[in-house]
């Protein structure tokens, strides 16, 4: 059971002085489960490339499949498909438009065709799920800030309990509190209702520490695809398009270059810590693999 | 799917056309106008296609784009050339059922097509080479002596450019709300007239929400550098007249010529 993407190419403007080509042969496999982490550089096509998978845009060619069906068949349903892959969109200004917050997280679930008493309980669970204090429910969208709208955002598509949650930079203009604390709000979801999960980013520091897969895009290709170790070993060739491996990645291939028997592939600030009090203090520390919490 | 209605497309290239000084394009499709709707004969249509075509070609804009803007008003044609057809009284052709066609319906429905036809073509030449904010600055310049009466040439000038200049902008944001409420599982498509109103409120609040914050911004924007209205202003690209937008009036005036000339000492149906 996977989202499946075979030689995908989209083109803006086709036939335009303004033609642009956005996705090049785009092959994927998004595996159940998974968290994956998209990097790439603004213009690199990751905006284009996860309104595909929930069928907002229609590729200029190849096909995607979505366990196991092509949804660019005549009989599959597109809507059924937006309700089990679930899209937060880069500005929650561009969603939010009922008078209260409860109200438009109720949207997406009475769109699915609950009634209003089912979808209120949708809201709730998804307004406590994303941490906002509960005496804002029945206040103003417009009226919060930057990160707490986010948070609204994310509710009103957790709230149509998606199986796959796809979040467009949903860090973008945030403070580093207010970015850690969306991050570790998604790693959340992702740990406890076992959904599949697609962040987009152009930091590699962001995501490093959540995911489990990294897909790299640059000029609407697939440049690198594996594991975040394997990832960054690329940290040369990702400085040139503009996108740096995270800083603990220098600092360890330093520290390895000049002589100390580290894993220079530590990807995140702990596992680094780790190795580096066993490399220097001879002791195995049994919370090498604590990197996770 | 949005963008395709933006008005005015401009196509970038390198050509006489694209060079000329706006105010000369706007008369000049201007008069290219009138003389459409004075044309009478066989010479002044082929005074007209030439015209047309010579300018298409110099313009260096591939013909595809500019029947780009004949496809919107096809039906138009249509109802206006199947109206003409048989509607106008006259000689009678051919008939069956009740219906007839007529010589002078015939000729009529003719006539109407080329000048629609042409009247489309020729302004899409002037749309696709000469960018909105270039219109605007020959329509300021060309109006400026309006401003003596009390018009607020200036105003309009730069109400229109922020106007032109926000409308694709706007457009994109329309095209983004969309798919964020349709990812939420909002419908834009179907249901009777009542259900569609109701369902664009998801559309229109954040639309008209963004429209105002981005106006306020602007105007924040342009007041801290100083901007006061049109009094004492001056342009970092002033227009001014080169010896090619002389000779560009000189044949447009004379195109007219031929076709007035036409029109008065010519024998219908030459
Ligand atoms: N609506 C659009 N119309 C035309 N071109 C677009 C549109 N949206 C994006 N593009 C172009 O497609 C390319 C990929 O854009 P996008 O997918 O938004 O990249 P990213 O999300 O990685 O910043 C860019 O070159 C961008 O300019
Ligand atoms: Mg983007």
């Amino acid at each position: 059971m996977s989202i499946i993407l075979d030689k995908v190419n989209y083109i803006y403007s086709p036939d335009t002085a303004y033609q642009i080509q956005a996705l090049r042969d785009i092959n994927l496999e998004i595996k159940d489960g998974q968290f994956i982490g998209i990097i790439g550089h603004t213009g690199s096509g990751k905006s284009t490339l996860i309104q595909h998978l929930n069928g907002l845009m229609r590729a200029t060619s190849g096909a995607i499949y979505f366990h196991g069906l092509d949804i660019y068949d005549e009989d599959f349903e597109l809507r059924e498909l937006r309700n089990r892959v679930g899209l937060v969109f880069q500005y929650p200004e561009h969603q939010l438009f009922e008078t209260t917050i409860f109200d438009d997280v109720c949207f997406g679930p009475q769109n699915q065709g609950l009634t209003k008493e089912e979808a209120g309980l949708r809201a709730f669970e998804a307004l406590r799920s994303v941490g906002l204090p509960e005496e804002l429910y029945y206040q103003s969208p417009f009226d919060l800030s930057g990160g707490q709208k986010r948070r609204v955002a994310i509710a009103g598509v957790l709230a149509m309990k998606p199986e796959v949650l796809i979040l467009d930079e949903p860090t973008a203009g945030l403070d580093p509190a207010g970015r850690d604390e969306i991050l570790d709000l998604i790693a959340r979801m992702h740990r406890e209702r076992g959904m599949t999960v697609i962040l987009v980013s152009h930091s590699m520091e962001d995501v490093a520490k959540y995911v489990d897969r990294i897909v790299v895009m640059n000029q609407g290709q697939v440049l690198y695809d594996g594991v975040p170790r394997e990832v960054f070993r690329h940290y040369r060739e990702l400085e040139k398009i503009g996108l740096a491996a995270p800083q603990v990645t220098y600092l360890m291939h330093e520290l390895a270059a000049a002589g100390l028997k580290v894993d220079a592939e530590a990807t995140t600030v702990e596992e680094a810590r780790a190795c580096l009090m066993e490399a220097l203090t001879g002791v195995s520390s049994a919370r090498r693999d604590i990197h996770r919490e | 799917m949005l963008r395709d209605i933006t008005l005015g497309q401009y196509y970038p290239a390198d050509s006489v056309i694209h060079k000329l000084d706006p105010r000369v394009k706007l008369f000049g499709t201007m008069l290219y106008i009138i003389s459409l709707f004075c044309f009478r004969g066989i010479v002044a249509l082929l005074a007209a296609t030439v015209f047309l075509f010579a300018v298409i070609r110099l313009s260096k804009v591939p013909f595809r784009f500019m029947v780009k803007g004949l496809r919107t008003i096809m039906i138009l044609m249509l109802i206006t050339a199947v109206f003409n057809l048989f509607l106008t009284p006259g000689e009678e052709l051919v008939s069956f059922w009740k219906l007839k066609i007529t010589a002078e319906g015939l000729k009529n429905a003719i006539v109407m097509a080329v000048r629609l036809t042409y009247l489309i073509l020729g302004t899409s030449v002037m749309t696709l080479t000469t960018t909105p904010n270039q219109l605007t600055d020959g329509l300021e310049k060309a109006l400026a002596p309006l401003s003596k009466i009390g018009v607020p040439v200036h105003a309009i000038a730069m109400m229109m450019s922020i106007a032109l200049r926000f409308i694709p902008i706007l457009i994109e944001e329309t095209d983004k709300i969309m798919k964020a409420q349709m990812a939420r599982g909002a419908d834009f498509e179907t249901g009777n007239l009542i259900a569609k109103v109701k369902n664009m409120i998801p559309l229109l609040v954040p639309l008209f929400v963004s429209a105002f914050r981005r106006a306020d911004d602007l105007a924040m924007a342009m007041e801290a550098r100083c901007y006061h209205g049109g009094s004492g202003r001056t342009k970092m690209k002033p227009l001014r007249y080169q010896k090619r937008d002389g000779l560009a009036y000189l044949t447009v005036t004379a195109y007219l010529g031929v076709v007035l000339v036409c029109r008065w000492f010519l024998p219908w149906p030459m």
